[in-house]
């Protein structure tokens, strides 16, 4: 049973047959951790788990299929996935303290992508909200946006108000009972990607 | 005050729904403790020493006469028939069930309240001066806007899941009663030449572990920007943030590491992306808000009453409660009462549920059915007419609720500590009831005058010693409770933190050592001046000094 949501073209979420392949790079119990002990100059980096040249070098890409394949394997291994690019078969996965700068550096059109997805370790790491609502306000990015990692039911709803279009829910949960989370509130305060702010969208007086 | 229109409603009810299947999971054993504690928290659900601890909203600390009626009734019927009045003027419950908590939630509902983001990681409940509104030195009142904000950060998407709490607190008077310094966004309105609503920000304060005051990152800011503005800061923040040590996670240590000018670069830059757009708010939807605080329907009053004038003149007790609990009105002819939560003995801002019942009677006989909570845990009748004022005092002194120590040493800001809360080093509620009871005599009290002491049972200072005049603070010294006491902090526009006078003191020591600090200031006073002026004068040194005096080196560590 697949445990991917994905909202079809009117907003209506179904749960599909996921047909990208995760690359993941190899040797992931041994990644090693970036501290930058005493210091509180580069926030982003602090504590964050980082691949290594080697295990991204050594890290295996099927020969055939759609990838989904990590920004850094993406920088290093480019010439190799170029074809596979153009042919449509390859996405992109951010970390969430990566920058939606650094995807562009790479693909100056956004929308040549056709699948990114933001990659959350923990559920309550909430940067997740802000690079969706960068990529889809700022970035102008189209296509399909998808939360993976620990994406759990009660946060559906902030992902879907913050751009993103699909959610692998966590192999463990069920995406069948997820689903109903999308819709917890009808009618939110604020505005954000999917909408303005109340008082722009109704008549209250 | 702001009354729900649908929107509202079904907002405050879709959300019990949801805590009501979260929390049904979790007992199922569905969800793990780590993934239900943020939704718990969100709703302001705490698990503590003895129970879970709910914490239940109350926006800028505004309350109607029914709404105190249904709290009281959910700590008879879920609690031990009292609540607890806290320094951010929400409402704990000590001793509610888990299971529970979706129903009390439900009752709150049906009167336009909720526990939401009453704590974790996200934007927590806005609060205000308590005089809003009514304040004679006030320029702006500034709960309307408090209101949009307040629905602007209910559940907002993005910043779901900070780093680390986020506090904001606003204030439109000349003297900040609201410790606008102490907030990560502090909000301080004002005219500006255009004689137009503008907005000073000030960013990056908090106590807790590391106190610091904010600093101004703009000085004037048009408020129909607010929203974006404070989506610009929120948002570097929320990138930028520590999120590998909770004790360096909160929006000062960013902007102490990056420096308040690279900070605000970042911040100006992502605000130039969201500015004039659909976060602007629109004239319309703040008079929508606006119509909501306008002022009472008060009547013409002549400035003096003959009845109250004749009863402070012949009822001494009434004219010390008038001196200390009363307070001015912009309106000729009306006060505000503040009803002390503080008599001596007793755990300072707890109130019982008879109490709760009688508080709302009184908003409703004699102050257009509404009451405020203050950050110093007391309640407010706001509006108030001087020929009623002793009908208030009779009622009020009744219940318990007339102690003539507002502002004095007495009135007590302080933490729950070791009796309920699990993080505590020490206990705080019998020190203050000890302090209490030393100074137990209100012509000595009335005689030290306008003090504030702030007790926290560890350095996550709830009970905000930071900006005590005299500071309190619970330390663990090889698992035994020790006192760390503070002089001249202060809250307001001159805020500042306190400096530790010396090693700690027990438990048993604490009344002797108010008693000495108290000693000094009344030798070395000048005339009009208040405790925290003589140590702003003289230092730290003559108290110090005097405290530990007799005793022999060495013999507190
Ligand atoms: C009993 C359970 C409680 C727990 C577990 C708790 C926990 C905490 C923690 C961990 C902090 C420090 C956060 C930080 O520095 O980032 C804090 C700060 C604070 N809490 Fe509590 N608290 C409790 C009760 C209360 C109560 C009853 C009040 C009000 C009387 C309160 C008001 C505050 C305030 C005003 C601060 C300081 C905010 C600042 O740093 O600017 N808390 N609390
Ligand atoms: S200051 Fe410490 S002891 Fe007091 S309530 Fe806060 S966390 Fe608990």
């Amino acid at each position: 049973m697949s445990n991917l949501i994905r909202l079809n073209a009117e907003g209506v979420a179904e749960i599909v047959q996921d047909e990208w392949i995760r690359v993941i790079p190899t040797a992931l119990g041994e990644e090693s951790v970036r501290k930058q002990a005493g210091k509180v100059v580069l926030f982003k980096l602090t504590g964050e788990t980082t691949f290594t040249p080697e295990q991204i070098a050594d890290t295996q890409i099927p020969a055939t299929g759609k990838v989904l394949v990590p920004l850094t394997v993406w920088q290093a291994r480019k010439a190799e996935l170029q074809a596979r690019f153009d042919a449509g078969d390859v996405g992109i996965v951010l970390a969430t303290h990566e920058t939606a700068e650094a995807l562009q550096a790479e693909f100056s059109d956004m929308n040549s992508l056709p699948l990114v997805a933001v990659f959350v370790e923990r559920f309550a790491d909430g940067r997740i909200f802000t690079l969706g609502n960068w990529l889809r306000t700022r970035f102008g990015y189209k296509n399909e946006l998808r939360a993976i990692g620990d994406v759990l039911r009660d946060q559906l709803f902030f992902h879907k108000r913050s751009g993103f279009n699909s959610f692998l829910i966590r192999a463990d949960r069920s995406a069948q009972e997820a689903v109903a989370s999308l819709n917890d509130f009808s009618q939110p305060y604020q505005g954000a990607v999917d909408d303005v702010p109340v008082w722009r969208r109704v008549n209250r007086s | 005050m702001y009354k729900y229109d649908p929107i509202d409603q079904q907002i405050v009810n879709e959300r019990v729904a949801q805590y009501r299947d979260q929390t049904r999971r979790y007992i199922a054993g569905e969800l793990s403790d780590e993934e239900y504690r943020p939704l718990r928290l969100q709703n302001g659900l705490y698990i503590q020493r003895h129970a879970p601890m709910l914490r239940i909203a109350i926006p800028y600390g505004l309350l109607a006469s029914k709404q105190l009626r249904k709290l009281a009734d959910i700590t008879k019927k879920y609690d031990r028939g009292y609540g607890h009045f806290s320094t951010r003027q929400n409402l704990q419950l000590n001793w509610p069930k888990l299971e529970d908590t979706p129903d009390i939630l439900a009752e709150l509902a049906t009167v336009e309240m909720h526990a939401i983001q009453t704590s974790g990681n996200c934007i927590r409940n806005i609060t205000t001066d308590q005089f809003a509104g009514i304040a004679p030195d006030e320029i702006i009142d500034p709960r309307a806007i408090a209101e949009i904000m307040r629905q602007w950060s209910t559940f907002h998407p993005e910043f779901a899941l900070l780093p680390r709490k986020f506090k904001i607190a606003v204030s439109g008077t000349t003297q900040d009663r609201a410790i606008v310094q102490a907030h990560d966004i502090g909000l301080e309105f004002y005219k500006d030449s255009n004689d137009q609503m503008a907005i000073k920000v000030w960013v990056g304060g908090g106590l807790g572990r590391t106190p610091i005051l904010g600093t101004v990152i703009r000085e004037h800011l048009e408020w129909q920007h607010i929203l974006s503005y404070c989506e610009a800061v929120i948002r570097v923040y929320n990138v930028h943030g520590r999120r590998d040590n909770a004790y360096k996670a909160r929006i000062k240590i960013l902007v102490k590491a990056l420096g308040i000018e690279e900070f605000k670069r970042q911040v100006e830059e992502e605000w130039a992306h969201l500015k004039d757009g659909p976060l602007t708010i629109t004239n319309a939807e703040l008079d929508r808000v606006a119509q909501y605080f306008e002022p009472m329907p008060y009547e013409t009053l002549p400035a003096h009453d003959p009845s109250f004038d004749a009863a402070i003149a012949c009822n001494p007790a009434f004219a010390t409660w008038v001196k200390r609990s009363v307070q001015p009105h912009r309106v000729p002819g009306y006060r505000a009462v503040t009803l002390s939560l503080k008599p001596h003995g007793k755990a300072p801002g707890d109130v019982t549920s008879e109490q709760m019942h009688v508080v709302a009677d009184l908003a409703d006989a004699y102050s257009f059915g509404e009451l405020r909570s203050s950050h110093e845990q007391n309640l407010i009748l706001a509006d108030v007419k001087l020929s009623d004022l002793f009908a208030v005092w009779e009622k009020a002194r009744a219940a318990g609720l007339a102690t003539p120590n507002i502002g004095l040493l007495t009135d007590i800001i302080c933490c729950p500590g070791g009796d309920f809360c699990s993080l505590a080093n020490a206990k705080s509620i019998p020190i203050a009831e000890a302090i209490q009871n030393q100074f137990d005599d209100l012509d000595y009290l009335h005689e030290i005058g306008d003090i504030e002491l702030n007790i926290s049972g560890c350095m996550n200072a709830c009970g905000h010693h930071h900006v005590g005049h005299i500071g309190v603070l619970g330390v663990d010294k090889d698992g035994s409770e020790w006192y760390q006491v503070t002089i001249g902090g202060k809250q307001g526009n001159d805020a500042s933190i306190g400096s530790v006078i010396g090693p700690s003191f027990s438990a048993e020591e604490m009344p002797g050592v108010v008693q000495k600090l108290i000693e000094v200031y009344i030798r070395e006073r000048h005339e009009d001046e208040r405790f925290i002026d003589t140590v702003r004068r003289l230092g730290i040194a003559p108290f110090k000094a005097h405290v530990y005096a007799d005793q022999k080196k060495g013999a507190t560590a």
